[in-house]
Order: C-alpha cells, then structure tokens, then sequence
C-alpha cells in the first residue's frame, strides 16, 4: 500500500488547521475585548438557567446589567442576592420568596374525563380538541407543557396533574406562560392557604366536572373569623392581607378544595 | 459580447436568479432566524457577505495551490469547513471589538455563520462550476449579497406583519414560511436574466 498519500493528507489538513489556528490566537491577543470580572463572577452566581425571569435575555445579558447597575442585585430569583451584592460590595436583601402554584386538584379520578386523548402529549394541543379532555374548562391538563419549560426540574407530572416542588421552583413564571389554562399562579412562598380551585360554573356543574371544585358554598366565608375569604365569579377567594393562616377554612371545606399548605408538605418529592 | 457585459451580467445572475436562499434553497436557519429586525438583518448580511468573500478566496487558493497540486481534491469538503470556521471567529472577535450592540443582536447566529450552509456551498460551487480565481471571489461577494437582499426583504415583511393584525395560525414561523415561499416564487420571475 502507498501511504504517501495518507501521510500528505494528515500533513496538508494538520497545517492548515495549525496555520488558523496560530491566526486566530494572534487575533486574539491583538482584538481582546477588556470585560469586568465582576460579570464572570455574577454570572457564577446566577446558575446559567436562562430561565428569563429577571427580564433580561439570559444570565450574561443579566450579569452584565447587574455589574453596570442597571438591573438590581436580587433581580434574580434563583441566586443568592447577598452573595451577588457581596461581589459588587453592596448589601442586599433577598426579595420576597416567591413559588408557582397549581391551582387545581384534578388529578385521574377526582376530575372528569369528557375524552380519552391519544394525540400528541401537549397540554396546547390537546387544550385545542373540543376542549381538552377534561370535563373541567380550567383544570390542569396534565401534559406536561410546564414541566418541559421548567429550567429547575422543578415541576413532575403525577396521576395526570403538575405538581410543583417549592423548594426548586424560583418563581420564573415559564410554566405560568405556557399553560394553556392559565392553571398556575405565582404567589408569595409564605402565603399557606390557597383555594385550589377557579372554576367560576355554576355549584352543581362545578361538582359534576371534578370532585375538588369549589362549588362556592359559602361555607369557608361563614368559618372564617376574620373576613379574608368571598365569594366571587363562583369560587372563594382569600385575602393574603386578612388571612392569619388559622387553616379553619380548609377543615370545613366540603370539597377539600381550600389547601392550608402550612399543615400539608408543599408538593417536594 | 465584450467581457464587461458578461461580469455585469454574473453579478445580476449571483445576485437576483441564483438567489442562494431563493432559487438554491441553501442559508434557511439564519433568514428565517435573524430575520425580525431590519437592522439585525443587515448585520447579518453584511456578516456572511464578509464571510462569503473572504472564503472564496481563501478556499479557492487553498484548492488551487495546495489541494490540487497534491492531488488531495477530495479533501475540500473538511479544509473549507476549517476556513470558513476559522474566518468565523475572526469576524466575531472583530465585531465584538468593534460593534458590541451589533455582537449581542446577531447572538448565537453569529457563531452560526461556521454552519451556514450558504457559505460552505459557494466554496463548493466555485470548485465544480469552474469558476477561475476573479469570479469565484464575485460569486461568493454577489451571491452573499443576494443573501443580504433576500434577508433583508424578509425583515421588512416581518417588521411590518408585527404591528398589523394576524390569524393566530399564521403568526410566527408558519407565517415566516409562507412569506418566504411567496418570496422564492416572485425571484423566480428573474429566471432568464442571465444564465
């Protein structure tokens, strides 16, 4: 066999690509672009989620407007905002915690099924096939469009709907945007009883889509001492401001649909 | 007819009937991906139009000087790719330096121009058309400007379709695909000039 040919092809591709290579390195040196190494350093920081949910497209473009001045220090949810104004030397305080929420309980069983979907597993999609297959017009799909967009793994599909882990969710709001039902909320971390439920129908259809809807009985209205909770478009509604979090509301709910998630562990795994 | 007419005449044909998104069909991801804003699209376009020149002559030396005497021709697919991904990142550390507004605007479809098969074609058709050294460097300038005019069209389109009123089926890339299918239909009316 004749290797000259060989041996000139790995000389000939090798030069070239060591030629280029010693260009571009001298183009290097000659076209540096001074940058601040606080940018490195705050970028460090913010994990590399490009989740979104400072405003700024991306962790770099965030970093950089952070070091500028331009965004604030706790600007990002999933940092540490006190580490973050340690490297520009500011003292900062965390900004309030804030977690997304479900806000439906129609798991397999409980909710109604109007169809059996076997089409492609969007929640968009089948949101759009007379309706979605469930009986309930605000209920969770329980595709998973949220859970694919969550950047934190924060999110899981469990017996048909999306539950989500408060101690990985940092509040972005990607989920929020993409479920088609607008079915999740952002709320402040510390806000413990939440009415799980917004179907606004009529009590009797309300009960005949899902077994854990509100049916807007009145009952948490009636218990409530403080007057936090009404009834408004079909279903209650609390006050974070009025609600002491005393979790009565959620014992008499004929319906388990109010959650006191100060007694029950938020949905970690 | 006299040589003038004819290189005038090949610049008409790179630009307008040889369209290379229009009638080749070759550098789709960037025109349909940095095509929101007129002004990210002229970067864009002048970026491969720098890109494109450049590798003509670089790949046409390299093919001419190198390959061919050592008759390594079948190696022109892998050194061009080395060329084009080499003037690549001279262009982004140029613009970087030089134009840190525009850098940011192109974003991730600037690193992108190394696998803008545009770019990697023109090489290739200057090797199998025959083109001698001058009109490789012509088709590969031409041809990026055709790009930049194809690119630039359609950021038109799209600027004015943000603010107008849009079927919800229509809006965003099945919308963008459409416009372009219309547009590659309207060049094709240009068939004829030229060869």
């Amino acid at each position: 066999m004749n290797w000259i040919p060989v041996i000139l092809a790995f000389a000939v591709l090798g030069a070239i690509g060591l030629i280029f290579g010693l260009v571009l390195e001298f183009a290097d040196k000659k076209l540096k672009v001074e940058t601040d190494p606080r940018v490195a350093q705050v970028r460090e920081l913010v994990g590399g989620a490009n989740c979104g949910a400072c405003g700024y497209a991306g962790c770099d473009a965030f970093a950089e407007a952070v070091v500028e001045g331009k965004a604030k220090p706790n600007g990002c949810p999933a940092a540490n905002a006190e580490a973050v104004g340690a490297v520009l030397g500011l003292s900062v305080e965390q900004g309030e915690k804030m977690v997304a929420r479900v806000i439906c309980q129609g798991h397999n069983g409980v909710a109604t099924e109007r169809y059996e979907y076997d089409g492609y597993k969007s929640c968009a999609t089948a949101a759009g096939v007379a309706g979605g297959p469930k009986e309930c017009r605000f209920a969770c799909i329980g595709l998973g469009d949220c859970a694919r967009v969550c950047a934190f793994g924060a999110i899981r599909m469990e017996n048909g709907i999306a539950k989500i882990d408060e101690n990985k969710c940092v509040a972005c709001g990607n989920c929020v945007e993409k479920c088609p039902r607008s079915a999740i909320r952002i709320t402040p971390a510390d806000t413990k009883v939440i009415v799980l439920c917004r179907n606004s129908d009529s009590g009797r259809v309300a009960r005949a889509a899902c077994m854990k809807a509100c049916i807007a009985c009145q009952r948490c209205v009636k218990t409530c001492k403080y007057g936090a909770i009404a009834v408004e478009n079909g279903f209650a509604k609390i006050d974070p401001e009025k609600c002491t979090r005393c979790g009565e509301c959620a014992k008499v709910c004929p319906c388990n649909c109010i959650m006191d998630y100060s007694v029950v562990t938020p949905d970690a795994e | 007819m006299n040589e003038i007419g004819k290189i005038l005449l090949f610049m008409v044909s790179c630009v307008l009937t040889n369209n290379y998104i229009f009638s080749r069909f070759l550098g789709c991801c960037p025109f349909l991906g940095v095509s929101n804003k007129v002004e990210t699209a002229a970067g864009m376009g002048v970026a491969v139009t720098f890109v494109m020149a450049i590798a003509s002559l670089f790949t046409k030396l390299l093919y001419d000087l190198v390959l061919v005497p050592l008759s390594l021709e079948y190696l022109n697919t892998i050194s061009f790719i080395i060329v084009i991904a080499s003037l690549v990142q001279l262009v982004e550390m140029f613009i970087k330096k030089t134009s840190p507004s525009l850098y940011r605007a192109l974003g991730i479809y600037l690193p992108l121009i190394t696998t803008n098969c545009a770019v990697l074609g023109v090489t290739i058709l200057n090797i199998n058309s025959g083109y001698n050294l001058f009109y490789s460097i012509l088709n590969g300038t031409f041809g990026a400007l055709g790009f930049l005019l194809a690119i630039v069209l359609m950021a038109g389109v799209r600027e004015r379709l943000e603010t107008s009123k849009v079927p919800q089926c229509l809006k965003g890339f099945s919308g963008s695909l459409i416009i372009a299918g219309l547009m590659a239909v309207a060049f094709m009316g240009f068939s004829g000039l030229g060869k």
